[in-house]
């Protein structure tokens, strides 16, 4: 028994291996699918923006200016070109390490920086910014995309939602029950799988023995595709594809992503304590920033003072963002009463009369 | 008027709401082609069609949890769960997110839900058929919890449940789902959430409950007037938001108070009913205050549940230790 459902798994990683174009060295393996030269330029410019905020973002955690903080570096490519396929009057269900698609899906990086800062609107995106709240808990956000997406259809409208999640969330429950109500009523939705190899200490492989995780969506009829998450050309293909099939009404479909966690689960973990220095400088020849400017380069499309300007430009827009967040006042300490119901409830009027607030620190 | 069972005001109350609002849609295992395991969907499926009357899979969790982004897409969504002790698996949706969301966004996403559940034994049904999670519910703020002990109730409270932009638990009593039958009059009414009424009046104690218990405490007041005193029964009809007012205009009047429901005992919500009286009316009291409850085990099976469920014997000598007292 073991033996043939460990064949049959082997058979599907024969089925699931990563769509790549461009390889870690920059180089084209396949043909490129159509992008305006400007796009790729500006699909660099946003990753090392993606890649400034993160750096600001964990220096600033040391200091204590903002709270934990979850890094995206090595993560920037799946996060930048999936939000530049969807449109911005779809939807996007981020997790909560999508500081770069929330970025380029419209979210003022003056948010982003709210966010670990525990300001409340951090956790809300502008009325016309189609980004739903993040929810800390894993995979819970997969039904509520599924169902948003759903509502859509039965609108009878012709947009894309899409979602995200990490590789540990595919062991949750609400993964398996909201790809299976995905395939069963056909939502337009595509699910997004980053897979960064560690669900904080745990490994990639402990976390399914499944060969593959992409796999998991043929199990409930959902088209799946793999693709190298660090390559921006790979990502675009499959990405936009899956949109379009999606707004076409042709259904849901979930991509795993392969990519790498470059840094730390979170401010709060030493990944020194689970994996190795080896694999960590392996993985950073396979940076995703590294890979597409010398793919630019190679089109000439960029110099080297170019790309230094990206970057200093990039650390100026994060500064001005982060002195931005810092000068907005904190609510008011009895805000939390504001937004539990529609309406106060009589316990909640009451206990808002008699609230005393404490002095801040 | 036609005379109505439970099961049947709730079924004309979905059929009003989805008729006047093409937002609402049911779904939930068993909803459409059969009617619902209690038949309280009958007929929806024609009448609507399967876009807004949807059998589901068997999921309670991914019932819930895509309700939640079809509310925040602006439909109103009626879900069921079969039965209340089959509402563990999707309790992390109810309580950390649909009752959440206007939290976490700052009221940028609303959640307009209304979770049909039954709940309540004494119908002779396996393990987890018949737990009663009202106080689990009302300890998550964000959520409301409604039951009604009558057909009139069940319609009045189920568009106003609907009609609430928060999510409301609608927790239907499936012991009465058709024992009483009365007049329930067609077409829309509503009946205010967050107010309890008062069932029966009296002025030497008052007993207080829901749903499922309500016509218990009803018998057993009756009894007690044929020994010469007079009860005050409350029906709370909405769980949390508690009246407190009701409860409180009451007791002050009477001096005495008795809780009933069938939840086990300890930390149940007839604890913050007596929490209640004890901060707001210590002075009135003439008595400690009495809790007529399940046990603290888990809900039993069919051949011992009559022991299990509060009596009007149990409620009865309750009152009468606390007209003693």
């Amino acid at each position: 028994m073991v033996a043939k459902s460990r064949s049959t798994t082997k058979d599907a990683s024969a089925r699931y291996s990563p769509v790549q174009i461009l390889n870690s060295e920059g180089e084209l393996t396949g043909p490129s699918p159509v992008i305006k030269d400007e796009q790729l330029v500006r699909t660099l410019k946003l990753m090392i923006i993606g890649r400034s905020f993160d750096q600001r973002a964990l220096s600033l955690q040391r200091q204590g200016r903002i709270g934990t903080y979850a890094p995206i570096s090595g993560q920037e490519a799946v996060q930048v070109v999936s939000s530049l396929c969807l449109s911005d009057d779809e939807w996007m269900f981020p997790t909560y390490r999508d500081y770069a698609a929330m970025y380029v899906h419209g979210m003022p990086l003056r948010d982003l920086f709210l966010y670990p800062m525990g300001h409340p609107q951090g956790g809300r995106a502008p009325e016309s910014v189609n980004i739903y709240a993040i929810s800390i808990s894993i995979a819970t956000h997969l039904p509520h995309a599924v169902g948003a997406a759903w509502a859509s259809k039965i609108k009878g409208e012709k947009k894309a939602f899409m979602t995200y999640h990490g590789d540990g969330a595919t062991s949750e429950g609400d993964f398996h029950e909201a790809m299976n109500f995905a395939g069963v009523f056909q939502v337009p939705l595509v699910t997004i799988c980053e897979n960064n190899g560690w669900a904080i200490s745990l490994p990639r492989e402990r976390q399914t023995h499944s060969e593959t995780i992409a796999q998991k969506g043929e199990a409930y009829g959902v088209a799946a595709v793999m693709v190298d998450g660090n390559d921006i050309l790979a990502l675009y293909k499959v990405i936009s594809e899956s949109l379009d099939r999606a707004r076409a009404g042709d259904g849901p479909t979930f991509i795993e992503a392969v990519t790498y966690r470059l840094g730390p689960h979170t401010t709060a973990d030493d990944p020194g304590r689970y994996r190795s220095q080896e694999e960590l400088e392996e993985m950073k020849l396979k940076d995703p920033l590294v890979r597409t400017a010398k793919y630019l380069r190679g089109l000439g499309l960029l110099s080297e003072s170019e790309e230094a300007e990206m970057w200093e430009e990039a650390k100026s827009l994060v500064g001005d963002a982060l002195k931005e967040a810092e000068s907005i006042a904190p609510p008011n300490p009895d805000f939390f009463f504001d937004h539990v119901y529609a309406e106060l409830t009589p316990n909640l009027l009451k206990q808002r009369r008699e609230f005393v607030p404490e002095e801040a620190e | 008027m036609a005379k109505l069972t439970m099961v049947q005001a709730i079924n004309q109350g979905l059929k009003v709401a989805m008729e006047s609002n093409p937002d609402v849609v049911v779904l939930g295992e068993d909803v459409g082609r059969d009617g619902g395991v209690f038949r309280a969907t009958e007929g929806l499926l024609d009448l609507f069609g399967n876009e807004r009357v949807v059998d589901t899979p068997l999921s309670e969790s991914g019932i819930l949890g895509t309700s939640i982004g079809m509310a925040v897409y602006g439909l109103r969504p009626v879900p069921e769960i079969q039965f209340m002790g089959f509402l563990y698996p999707a309790f992390d949706q109810l309580v950390s997110q649909a009752a959440r969301i206007r939290t976490r966004s700052t009221s940028r996403f609303t959640c307009p839900i209304t979770l049909r559940v039954p709940y309540g034994g004494n119908v002779k049904s396996p393990e987890l058929h018949s737990d009663s999670l009202e106080s689990l519910i009302a300890h998550s703020p964000g959520v409301k919890i409604v039951t009604p002990s009558n057909p009139y109730d069940a319609k009045g409270l189920l568009l106003a449940a609907i009609s609430d932009p928060d999510p409301v638990v609608f927790a239907e009593p499936l012991r009465l789902y058709r024992s009483i039958r009365e007049e329930v009059p067609e077409g829309w009414y509503q009946i205010e959430l967050g107010k309890a009424k008062v069932a029966r009046e009296g002025s030497d104690v008052t007993v207080i409950s829901w749903g499922s218990l309500l016509p218990t405490c009803l018998r057993a007041a009756e009894l007690a007037n044929e020994e010469g005193t007079s009860v005050e029964v409350i029906d709370l009809r909405t769980v949390s938001p508690i009246d407190a007012e009701t409860i409180l205009r009451s007791v002050v009047k009477t001096h005495r108070a008795v809780v009933v429901h069938e939840a086990p005992k300890s930390a149940g919500l007839g604890a913050e009913v007596a929490a209640i009286l004890a901060e707001e009316a210590i002075l009135d009291l003439e008595a400690p205050v009495s809790r007529v409850t399940g046990y603290d085990t888990p809900f039993p099976l069919p051949v011992v549940e009559r022991s299990y469920v509060p009596s009007d014997r149990r409620v009865l000598e309750a009152i009468r230790a606390c007209i003693k007292f």
